[in-house]
């Protein structure tokens, strides 16, 4: 057993378990704080690919800033009419049965799809080709998500002003 | 470790996202399990990406993780302003639309 089977079998166990426990704890709060486990978790995979910058990005806005906003929605909503933070869930053996028919599906096309080859050597850094992709090929993408993020920006306000 | 280890960890992850949008009843559960979908959608992308040599799906993971958390930030905003006026964050009671 290699050094990257070890991380990836460790990865793998504490992301599967975290996502586990997202779904299924009864209270909500604790939910997040899995998620949040998961999403570092997810970060891991990330430089198991050689992928640092996204791991620093999956820490920053995933671990960072969806928790915290997630954290706040909680505080805002549930406990402004002392309900208590439990969330039941419902429909627990049709979803079960529903999304293990679609892990099915999904496994069964790996199955089927022919062998990948191994993985290619890494060509220079990975970070500085996805800079100079960022403004060469995917520049007028990249335009399109500042003006996307001031779109949301204004929506969230406009939900949030105090008074219409 | 091959490219099906990193598709079949994406897929069980995916699936049990799947899950907690099918069985939560709060509407931020239900936001919670659309998160761990699009990370398992993100793994797949970025080992993709490894694996074939191209960058385009590790650009796409960072447009995706930027849109997500632009999607969170209107969709809390819309879970709190439901709560103001209906007093509820169950999924099941927000049947405004019902015919």
């Amino acid at each position: 057993m290699t050094l990257e089977t070890a991380a990836f079998a460790g990865v793998a166990v504490v992301l599967l378990g975290s996502s586990l426990a997202v779904v299924l704890t009864p209270n909500l709060f604790h939910a997040v704080l899995w998620l949040a486990a998961a999403l570092v978790a997810t970060g891991g995979v990330f430089l198991l690919l050689d992928a640092p910058f996204l791991f620093g990005v999956q820490l920053l806005l995933y671990a960072g800033g969806v928790v915290t906003i997630v954290v706040f929605a909680i505080m805002l909503t549930e406990r402004l009419v002392g309900q208590t933070l439990r969330s039941a869930s419902r429909f627990l053996i049709n979803g079960a049965v529903l999304s293990a028919a679609v892990f099915v599906g999904v496994a069964g096309f790996l199955v089927q799809a022919p062998a990948a080859g191994v993985r290619p050597a890494l060509a220079g850094d990975l970070t500085v080709a996805l800079g100079r992709a960022l403004v060469g090929a995917f520049a007028v993408p990249l335009e399109l998500l500042g003006v996307l993020l001031v779109i949301a920006l204004l929506g969230a306000l406009y939900f949030a002003r105090s008074e219409p | 470790m091959p490219l099906g280890a990193y598709l079949v960890l994406a897929a069980l992850v995916f699936a049990i996202g799947l899950f907690g949008v099918l069985t939560r009843r709060n509407a931020v559960g239900i936001l919670l399990g659309i998160e761990l979908m699009l990370n398992a959608v993100n793994i797949n992308l970025v080992a993709f990406a490894r694996f074939t040599g191209g960058l385009a799906g590790i650009v796409f993971t960072l447009f995706i993780i930027a849109i997500t958390v632009a999607e969170v930030a209107v969709g809390l905003a819309l879970v709190i302003v439901i709560f103001r006026v209906r007093r509820t964050v169950e999924a099941d009671h927000l049947d405004l639309l019902r015919g």
